[in-house]
């Protein structure tokens, strides 16, 4: 009945793991934030058989892993949470695209099972970088990063103070759902009546904790404007950071070593 | 209904981005406009809420399945659709980055289906003028449950049509729909009675709360809509012009001719080469990235296949190789006192 008990607890090892240092910890967020952007891009962008070409970009998030100190357990649990989507809608593709287009030891491999492998790699790769950026960057450089790189004002305010409230409210959350277990006679999730009353607590007591802010906010001179720290300018170490890896896509994505290699080897 | 990075190909995530960016810029500016600094804070812990509620799971009654709350049509009826946009688009931001909900490219897409629909589709253009002033009976009910299935509805169709356009998914778009549409309008008949029991909950206990937005006018509401159905249109035209293996394929297959003869005239010239200098992707493949990619695209060689998934699995180990060193000297490094 906890599904969100696990979730409650990710957050807050991402949180920590964000708060770690490491020489991945302490690149510049904007860095991060562009290279792993481009990063995606590049995966997303190849053909929907592609799997040969997608292998060498995984050189980027082992690399972050094995520098950052991330454990690698988490985030390969994580992706294992979050995978079903990506798998129920990709499974049909070896089913739909039966022609054969390659064999390996005389055994036909299908389109359909390329694009689907592909798939799979597609998403290991984007959501584990995802992961990895937020596991080596405090939420709140993220947010500055985001505004320097012209997110609006408004909306990193609105991030950064749902972010600050998020542990909160999820634990009261907790709190409200435990008085409710005790109460009742079995152990299932609240039907929707119940649940509505107990989110309807949970919105009013969350209203009631916003005026409180406010008013502490105005106590403390609060004009409406959410002032961040200037962030430090990027550094030669972050710039090579930066420089290094987008180039090692641009290679990866334009000249195909792993064809390069593949073609050495077994020479067709 | 978190669509995913890996289902996407780089047009259709990118339009999605620029419609998403374009409303959180339209959405931002009012609300600063609006100066109302109790907002801060509101939309703040709001946002958090909606995480709260989705820590707790709900039983769907007859599935035997449970499933979460979404909360987008109940924020804009709290908020009114500037903020709750806002509200839902930093939920989704979050989600991505630390529940792994999608993706980054996937972000637009997904702050499009469940906040964009929400707060700019539905909210002004059913529940608004439908709903009437009344702070609750029965008509102010069955508008809010409708509005709420019929926002899930919509976004559940959104995950279809981006899955369908990047065909990455061999899936066809009617089987597909035929899956989705049936189990979001299970999950919204419920989300839309817990909204409807919500605000009638809130509203005995505080009136104030429930539809601030019903006392200004509606009005600016309409201008992300405009940007975006100028925005989408837009980049669809594009891309579909630039696409050489959709429409022109199946248009060369009718025709028999590569292309169906452009009655030449000064304007479809102006606008070719307008097209021609826009085209950050000129024909899907990156600049210089023709010759290696283009015999690939849909029609895999045998031979290249196989050397690429040799010298692919090849590279993967060497990078874990890579990888384990590093740890290694790390961890040597690390067991030093410092």
């Amino acid at each position: 009945m906890n599904g969100g008990g696990h979730s409650l607890l990710d957050l807050g090892t991402l949180d920590r793991l964000g708060q770690g240092d490491s020489a991945i910890h302490r690149i510049d967020a904007r860095a991060k934030l562009a290279v792993t952007l481009a990063f995606v891009l590049c995966v997303v962008s190849f053909d929907k058989h592609a799997v040969g070409d997608l292998l060498p970009f995984a050189t980027f998030p082992i690399v972050l892993l094995a520098v950052s100190g991330v454990p690698v357990r988490f985030v390969l649990r994580r992706l294992a949470i979050v995978a079903p989507f990506a798998v129920l809608v990709g499974v049909f593709n070896p089913l739909l695209d039966r022609e054969v287009v390659a064999s390996v030891a005389g055994i036909g491999i299908s389109g359909g099972w390329l694009s689907f492998v592909s798939i799979l790699v597609r998403f290991a790769l984007t959501i584990g970088a995802l992961l990895i950026l937020v596991a080596t960057t405090p939420v709140p450089a993220l947010g500055r990063a985001a505004l320097r790189m012209g997110a609006p004002r408004v909306f990193v305010t609105q991030l950064l103070s749902l972010y600050r409230y998020l542990f909160l409210l999820a634990e009261e959350s907790r709190r409200t759902l435990t008085a409710y277990r005790l109460r009742v006679p079995h152990d299932r999730p609240p039907s929707w009546r119940a649940f509505a009353a107990i989110l309807g607590q949970l919105l009013l007591r969350a209203v009631a904790r916003a005026r409180r802010i406010h008013e502490a906010m105005l106590c403390r001179g609060f004009d409406g404007e959410w002032r961040l720290i200037a962030t430090p300018r990027m550094s030669g170490r972050d710039w090579l950071f930066a420089v290094g890896w987008l180039g090692f896509f641009a290679v990866l994505r334009l000249v195909f070593p792993a064809h390069a290699l593949g073609l050495l080897l077994v020479g067709g | 209904m978190h669509m995913a990075d890996a289902l996407l190909t780089p047009e259709v995530g990118g339009t999605m981005w620029l419609v998403s960016g374009a409303a959180v810029a339209v959405a931002s500016r009012a609300v600063r406009r609006s100066a109302d600094s109790r907002q801060v804070p509101l939309m703040g812990v709001l946002g958090a809420f909606v995480f709260a509620a989705q820590m707790i799971n709900v039983s769907i009654p007859g599935t035997g399945s449970s499933g979460h709350f979404a909360g987008g049509l109940l924020l804009a009826i709290l908020l009114g659709p500037h903020p709750a946009f806002l509200t839902i688009a930093s939920v989704l931001v979050v989600q991505a980055l630390f529940f792994a909900d999608g993706g980054l490219l996937a972000l637009g897409a997904n702050i499009f289906n469940m906040g964009f629909v929400a707060c700019y589709l539905v909210y002004p253009l059913i529940y608004r003028p439908l709903a009437g002033v009344e702070a609750s009976g029965f008509r102010r009910r069955a508008v809010t449950w409708l509005a709420a299935i019929l926002a899930l509805q919509l976004g559940a169709l959104g995950v279809v049509l981006e899955t369908t356009a990047s065909g990455i998914a061999e899936l066809p778009f009617t089987a597909f729909l035929a899956a989705m549409q049936p189990i979001h309008l299970a999950i919204g008949i419920v989300e839309g009675l817990i909204t409807v029991a919500v605000v009638e909950f809130v509203a005995r206990a505080e009136p104030g709360l429930v539809d601030p937005a019903a006392r200004q006018t509606g009005r600016r509401v309409l201008a992300p809509l405009a940007i975006a159905a100028a925005l989408i249109s837009g980049a669809l035209s594009w891309f579909a012009s630039a696409d050489p293996d959709g429409l022109e394929w199946s248009i060369a297959r009718l025709t028999g001719e590569a292309e169906i003869a452009v009655p030449e005239n000064a304007a479809h010239r102006a606008a070719a080469e307008l097209q021609g200098r826009a085209a950050l992707l000129p024909d899907y493949a990156f600049p210089g990235a023709d010759e290696a990619a283009e015999p690939g695209w849909s029609t895999p060689n045998a031979g290249t296949t196989v050397s690429g998934l040799v010298g692919g699995t090849l590279t993967l180990l060497l990078a874990v190789a890579i990888g384990w060193a590093l740890r290694l000297r790390r961890n040597r490094l690390s067991a030093w006192p410092r």
